[in-house]
């Protein structure tokens, strides 16, 4: 579970995340809204890249903005990015495998834990392959493996199948779902996809300029009025 | 047998279904990113001085070293993105440091390298603050401008001759002295063999460096830093550590040009020379380890052939400039990143025509 109390982010002038109080229980939470609306600035509050105004993070109890960035992937916080970072001078092993070692995972553990990771977000080339030479598809799923990898309790996708066809979304979407129940870590997914959102998050939230428009159970939020107005356009959801 | 062996035994029947996972596997697992350093440093070793003159050897001692003052630059801008111009200055504070405690006479060779190593380890350390803050063209200013403190700190202070002091320097007495040789290798010809060991053993410290958990954490530091938070890695730490291990090299390097013939002056140092050592690794391949040596070679024997020709060795400088542009334009990757590909082609040819035949 996450709490989120008050949580403001100025960028000068600019106020991206405005008053933020949000309650985010476990299982996967989808976080959805307007481009622009704070969604990647609440992701980089949480991995520690931008320092909030004011507010306060508690994830599990324990207080998330205390901890330096390095120290929130060793608590168990892991994360993807709009614009997949699988590191291209590594082989997929050594992708997944630095997760590991640099979050407190046993050396005698590695072998056995990269290859489960691998194998649970289904990706089937070799370990050993160059990241540089994988498709756009295989270098999100080694992404979505370095951030599983161990013993994660906290999972953030910031768009994790974006620019991806349907098929591959739909694989990514069916790993996403396994997390919760198969890892016992939270999700918190952002995305534009909302049949992705719907089909892989049990709550939503739904950030407009910085402030909270809705929370509550998916399909019932992506009914709200406020939220068909602010996000969706008028049209009906079906 | 290293973990990845056994990842590729685990999914072997994957390489049927991703031919470019295969070709990947055996580009990345040739034990020789190990062996060639050995492998070069003992044939040099052993067979240069068989075909070169005295002069020749002097020449080559000086390219060892450089190579290893490419290789500090390799590890920092090649590996982690960080750009250094002071690295030919911190070669400078390694022969200062390396001559100040021989004159002591207390400490064994291979104990004065190894501390002035460290000296210059921990100056690095200082040296990376900035670098935690800046990079590009601003971090690369930052430590030209410290290169240019230490030549001009060098000028006031000159090279320990045996004086006095924390300085150690007589001005009353004329000339250089160099640091004293170890007993096993007081020849020129030892000298330059003892030279290629330490070099080589530059080498592979720094290959197990980036084959290991600090190359990991440096790859994902040189795409972004965010990544490498978000992976765990404390970035402080290991960009750090990349100065100190740099300049650790470096600085034994510069140990090691102290006691080659004829002693340091602070006129070998200047701090363009850095610029020119950015210019001639980049040519001979940033991101491959062998471009280290290529470019000790190029910055030192090349000027030497030159010489023996009756050319002016500033020739260079136009040549290094146009050979960049060259580079930069054809291929990026430099004289070893060019040369390891085409071997691997060929090899590839020979193992396609082996199993066909």
């Amino acid at each position: 579970m996450i709490e989120i109390k008050e949580l403001t982010v100025r960028f000068g002038g600019v106020t991206p995340i405005q008053a933020m109080d949000l309650t985010l229980p476990g299982g996967a939470c989808g976080l959805i809204g307007p481009n622009g609306a704070g969604k990647t600035t609440f992701f980089n509050v949480l991995s520690g890249f931008v320092t909030p105004a004011t507010g306060r993070v508690l994830a599990f109890g324990d207080d998330l903005l205390a901890l330096p960035g390095h120290r929130r992937a060793r608590w168990g916080l892991r994360r993807t990015f709009q614009t997949e970072q699988a590191i291209e001078q590594l082989s997929v092993y050594d992708n997944v495998a630095m997760v590991h070692e640099h979050t407190g995972g046993h050396r005698r553990d590695r072998h056995r834990d990269v290859l489960t990771a691998l194998d649970f977000v289904g990706l089937s080339v070799s370990p050993t392959a160059p990241v540089g030479a994988l498709g756009a598809g295989e270098r999100r799923l080694v992404e979505l493996a370095r951030a599983v990898v161990g013993h994660p309790r906290v999972v953030l996708l910031d768009e994790p199948a974006a620019g991806l066809p349907d098929e591959e979304t739909g694989r990514i979407g069916a790993v996403i779902r396994r997390i919760p129940a198969e890892l016992d870590a939270m999700t918190v997914l952002v995305d534009h996809d909302m049949s992705l959102v719907s089909a892989c998050c049990d709550v939503t939230a739904v950030l407009d300029f910085g402030r909270l428009v809705a929370a509550g159970p998916t399909q019932e939020v992506l009914r709200d009025e406020h939220v068909v107005r602010a996000y969706l356009g008028t049209e009906e959801i079906v | 047998m290293n973990v990845l062996e056994d990842a590729h035994r685990a999914t072997a029947p994957d390489h049927a279904r991703h031919p470019t996972a295969a070709i990947g596997h055996r580009l990345r697992q040739p034990l020789s990113a190990a062996v060639w350093p050995a492998g070069v440093a003992a044939a040099a070793a052993l067979l240069l001085p068989l075909f070169t003159s005295a002069y020749w050897i002097q020449v080559l001692t000086a390219a060892a070293v450089f190579s290893v003052a490419a290789l500090g630059l390799s590890v920092l801008y090649g590996r982690v993105g960080l750009i250094s111009l002071g690295q030919i200055a911190m070669l400078a504070v390694g022969g200062w440091t390396a001559e100040r405690l021989g004159q002591t006479g207390a400490l064994p060779f291979w104990l004065v390298l190894l501390a002035t190593g460290v000296v210059t380890g921990l100056i690095g350390i200082v040296i990376g603050l900035p670098a935690l803050r800046l990079s590009g063209l601003y971090l690369a200013l930052i430590t030209l401008m410290l290169a240019a403190a230490v030549t001009i700190v060098l000028t006031n202070t000159n090279f320990p001759n045996g004086g006095p002091g924390f300085l150690g320097y007589d001005p009353v007495k004329s000339g250089t002295v160099p640091l004293a040789r170890p007993a096993v290798a007081a020849g020129d010809t030892a000298y330059f063999r003892y030279t290629v060991v330490v070099c080589a053993l530059m080498f592979l410290l720094a290959i197990a460096h980036t084959r290991g958990r600090p190359g990991r954490a440096w790859a994902a530091i040189r795409q972004s830093e965010h990544a490498a938070v978000a992976a765990g890695i404390n970035v402080t730490l290991y960009k750090l550590w990349a100065f100190a291990l740099a300049c650790f090299m470096t600085g034994v390097a510069g140990a090691l040009l102290a006691a080659s013939a004829g002693g340091l002056t602070v006129y070998q140092f200047p701090p363009q020379e850095s610029i020119t050592l950015l210019a001639a690794l980049l040519m001979a391949g940033m991101y491959h380890f062998a471009g280290a040596v290529v470019a000790g070679l190029m910055l030192k024997a090349m000027p030497a052939l030159l010489d023996t020709w009756g050319v002016s060795s500033n020739v260079l400088l136009i040549v290094f400039g146009v050979g960049l542009v060259q580079t930069l334009v054809t291929s990026p990757e430099g004289i070893a990143g060019q040369l390891s590909r085409d071997l691997a082609r060929l090899g590839a040819r020979i193992r396609v025509r082996r199993t066909t035949s």
